[in-house]
């Protein structure tokens, strides 16, 4: 996590520095850019796969996720084998569920967690950031140190807290995960409103009386955005992965509700049962996902950072 | 120097003491628990929560009771699951474990990862530097919990050569899959890390009069080279000892190895919040302290940073 | 025998869109306790030259041809070889002071490294000598500054610093890249005056890297004008300013802002540079240049004798029309 708010830290940098007047867009250019990066073009068109097959899959199953097919009872090891004639294409899992049904579903609770959470993250750590960066001074330093002191507790066990306390559902884990997930979020944008506040236009609107908040939400968040959209992109796996560790534990997700970390988790439970097509499709779609969010918020980054031109 | 501790207290203490006070409003928060009667707990339990926390006593007397005995004795009371036992008895069985694999995870990652990325950046599009990139790309999404069935898969059930759970008193080959799956993504990070600030460093304008003084390229690299590049590793050690606390967690629960991490598990599935709330206060405490020791050693490498 | 001789010196650098080629076929030497300009625009190989010549170039960069420094070849030279050279025989200091020093170290171990490195000294008589040199160029209280780190100096200080490191080991030639560009008025003017300084006292040869011909007026007898990577004028300093005779170091000398003249306008060189990944195949200063013929867009004009053979020039204007 840490390694990638540095990466965009450092692109940050780099945007403030830069004049937005340019004969070119600022987006069609990056547009441009981003189209030759080739791993990230191909990360694109694999999370739309992916993200298709969320949708469109569940037309093909042929089981639901929550049916039990008893004919594989007690001898999931051959009979629950991956094949297009039992119906089960991915197999099934230990109690005899169907896999791809429950891989699905798993694919759209993980997405959804880690869209959920990084939108959670824009919205309440660009405005806590862009307020704290743009009135600066003592309000700056407490809300700043508020952060620091949020930042400097291991929050993995205050979420599970949360979630034992108040009873574990997708709610809660929102909830929980947003809780966190704005923080960094909020120091980049901090750092960035910093450097924009002392630029001509945001000078200029102060001088023609125009209020505080309305500078802060017509002039300042605005060009924040190349900085969000590249962290917001990077946050998203970093949000399925906190949920996946979660769900890994039991502490997530509920029955029948699955996760690609709850479903790594059983198949990583009965890996000595030679089951071990449980383990590895969800695995697939997890690390391809990860992989994909990171290699197109690097594409972003690249392709925004004005450094490079 | 005394000043700049001082100052790191000052975020220090009353990070802690917010930490103590949530957990304690968690504890009363929380359904089923002691102070509501939702749910009756076993007698001999209630009596020893009773003698602790004097119920009868006003709700921020309890709470003042509850902090002072943390922070004067370190006592975090009585399990709200064992009769006999306090919270500090279930963790003092689970700390030893964690602090040992912890602690050689710690050590793995930044050795291995220090040296790799150092060796990647010196020698820069060489087949090393792209087998470090390759790893640290790889690990990004290879976390623990991922890690840690995939070594059991290849080193128990493939290889046959390590036992894949248990602790059996620290022998070595119960601690080895533990580290491994534990240190290899901040290993990862760690080579990225300094790959990046050492090859930033590498072409910075010191190093440019550091050779046209005819200095031969070890003393370059780690006198002139190596320091500078380490601050940015130093910076992610806070995060990466919260990482490794949390994963800490999975490693314990998947091979079983009985620390902390399981305990917390446990208690979290059997609602033990006394337990929960002492382990999640003494890793804070823990992390807050850390912290500290990194800062204090980012001052001591950057002498731009006053003290 | 000249002290360094570079003969038919190119330098490329590959990049992700080709080659850029920096340096072209240049030529020129520079004798024992000698002091030599070599002045141009950014980015018209001065620089680079001279990094080459300390094997300095960057990973990407290839340079041909020879620069011989008494009877060593430095082009092609190995690492290790290369650094009983450096600083030994051949010391550089830098643009900027202020990143040209080792942030992180205390000015002490930077300057005694070098004498522990080269002269084998032990570390308390590298650091008696360290203090001695911060003395002989003129530093105020060098026993205390040479504990502090970097930071804790004025840019000037830091300059100085960086020539007293320069001459620890007694080199027969120093280099200065551009060595008061980043530094105050006032401190540039002190700069120069310890440069010529250090060039009597200790007969060090000095070749000064700069793209201001003002600086070089008082300090520099010879001064060699590089444009586009390639030589368009060399010959005795003060030749140079009383009579130009190239239409670009006319230019430049106009571009100096004078007191002494009515003319309060400032000239300027119209244009840019030439883009180094396409090679003109004529003159590269054509496009900028007030006099510009035919021939100069296709041939390259050779660098020819002129002035009973006291200087060189490269043009195709006639030397009376250049007035």
């Amino acid at each position: 996590m840490f390694a990638n708010t540095k990466k965009v830290e450092e692109f940050a940098e780099n945007m403030a520095s830069v004049d937005t007047v340019k004969g070119r867009s600022l987006w069609q250019d990056a547009m441009g850019r981003f189209l030759k990066n080739k791993a990230a073009v191909t990360s694109v068109i694999l999370l739309g796969l992916i993200l298709l097959f969320s949708f469109v899959g569940p037309y093909f199953a042929q089981w639901t996720n929550e049916e039990i097919d008893w004919s594989t009872l007690g001898a999931v090891a051959e009979k629950g084998r991956p094949s297009i004639e039992s119906g089960h294409y991915f197999g099934t899992d230990d109690l005899g569920r169907d896999l791809y049904s429950r891989v699905i579903q798993g694919t759209q609770v993980s997405l959804m967690v880690g869209v959920v959470g990084a939108l959670i993250a824009v919205i309440v750590g660009t405005l806590y950031g862009a307020i704290a960066g743009y009135f600066g001074g003592r309000v700056d330093s407490v809300m700043m140190r508020a952060v620091d002191i949020l930042m400097a507790i291991p929050y993995m066990f205050i979420l599970i807290l949360l979630l034992v306390v108040f009873g574990r559902s997708i709610i809660m884990l929102f909830v929980g995960i947003g809780l966190v997930s704005w923080l960094s979020m909020a120091r980049i944008v901090r750092g960035q409103t910093l450097t924009i506040k002392n630029k001509e236009f945001v000078e200029a609107a102060i001088a023609t009386g125009v209020p505080s908040f309305i500078i802060i939400l017509r002039h300042i968040v605005p060009n924040l955005l190349g900085v969000v959209v590249v962290y917001a992109t990077l946050l998203v796996p970093e949000m399925i992965l906190t949920e996946s560790f979660i769900s890994f534990l039991g502490l997530g997700v509920q029955e029948p509700n699955t996760s690609w970390g709850a479903l790594i988790s059983d198949g990583a439970g009965t890996i000595q049962y030679g089951t071990l097509w449980q383990l590895l499709f969800p695995l697939f779609f997890f690390v391809v996902s990860l992989f994909s969010f990171y290699f197109i918020g690097d594409g972003l980054r690249d392709a925004l950072d004005p450094k490079d031109r | 120097m005394f000043n700049f501790v001082l100052r790191r207290l000052g975020i220090a203490i009353p990070t802690m003491l917010l930490l103590i006070i949530f957990s304690f409003i968690m504890m009363h928060a929380a359904p089923g628990g002691p102070f509501n009667s939702e749910r009756p707990l076993p007698p001999q339990v209630l009596a020893n929560i009773e003698a602790r926390y004097g119920l009868d006593k006003p709700l921020p007397v309890q709470m003042f009771d509850y902090v002072v005995a943390i922070v004067t004795q370190f006592d975090f009371g009585p399990s709200f699951r064992y009769a006999d036992r306090s919270v500090n008895d279930i963790i003092a069985l689970g700390f030893p474990v964690t602090l040992t694999y912890g602690l050689w995870s710690f050590v793995v990652a930044v050795t291995v990862g220090v040296s790799l990325g150092v060796a990647a950046a010196v020698y820069h599009n060489s087949w090393l530097d792209y087998l470090a990139v390759g790893v640290s790309i790889g690990a990004q999404v290879l976390p623990n919990f991922v890690m840690a069935p995939i070594l059991v898969l290849v080193f128990t059930l493939w290889l046959g050569l390590l036992p894949g759970g248990g602790w059996n008193g620290g022998q070595w080959n119960h601690v080895i899959m533990p580290v491994i799956a534990l240190s290899t993504s901040y290993m990862a990070n760690i080579a990225r890390i300094t790959r990046s600030s050492m090859l930033e460093v590498l072409h910075s304008n010191f190093i440019r009069t550091a050779r046209a003084k005819g200095l031969p390229q070890r003393r370059i690299i780690w006198t002139h080279a190596l320091k500078p590049s380490l601050l940015p590793v130093i910076s992610y050690l806070g995060p990466a000892f919260v990482g490794m606390i949390t994963g800490s967690v999975v490693v314990d629960v998947y091979f079983s190895t009985g620390g902390i991490g399981q305990l917390f598990v446990n208690s979290a599935l059997t609602r033990d919040y006394s337990v929960m709330m002492g382990i999640t206060i003494l890793f804070g405490a823990l992390t807050i302290f850390f912290n500290m020791v990194v800062d204090v050693l980012y001052a001591w490498i950057d002498p731009k940073i006053r003290l | 025998m000249s002290l360094l001789e570079v003969k038919d010196l190119s330098i490329s650098f590959e990049i992700t869109d080709g080659t850029v080629n920096a340096v072209n076929g240049l030529s020129f030497d520079i004798d024992a306790g000698q002091t030599l300009a070599i002045v141009g625009e950014s980015g018209s190989g001065k620089s680079q030259t001279v990094f080459a010549a300390m094997g300095l170039l960057a990973d990407n960069g290839t340079a041909k041809g020879s620069i011989k420094f008494g009877d060593l070849e430095l082009i092609g030279m190995s690492e290790q070889r290369l650094n009983k050279v450096r600083a030994e025989q051949i010391a550089m200091i830098f643009q900027d002071p202020m990143t040209s020093l080792n942030p992180y170290m205390r000015i002490s171990d930077q300057m005694v490294e070098v004498l522990m490195q080269h002269k084998k000294m032990n570390k308390s008589d590298a650091l008696k000598e360290s203090i001695k040199m911060l003395e002989a160029v003129h530093l105020p209280d060098a026993k205390s500054v040479i504990r502090r780190y970097p930071h804790e100096c004025s840019g000037g200080m830091r300059q100085r610093i960086m020539i007293a490191m320069a001459l620890l080991c007694r080199p027969k030639l120093l280099i200065a890249d551009e060595p008061t560009t980043a530094l105050d008025v006032t401190v540039q003017a002190q700069i120069m005056t310890l440069l010529s300084d250090v060039q009597k006292e200790f007969g060090t040869a000095i070749i000064l890297i700069t793209h201001d011909l003002g600086v070089v007026a008082g300090s520099c007898r010879e001064t060699l004008v590089m444009y586009g990577g390639r030589v368009m004028e060399f010959g005795k300093t003060k030749d140079i300013f009383a009579s130009p005779g190239h239409p670009y170091t006319k230019g430049l000398l106009s571009a100096i802002p004078r007191l002494d003249t009515e003319n309060a306008e400032l000239a300027s060189i119209p244009g840019n540079p030439p883009n180094a990944m396409t090679l003109p195949k004529g003159c590269p200063f054509a496009g900028r240049c007030a006099h510009t013929m035919d021939k100069c867009w296709d041939v390259m004009p050779a660098l020819e004798p002129f002035a009973e053979g006291t200087r060189l020039r490269a043009c195709h204007l006639p030397l009376e029309e250049m007035n």
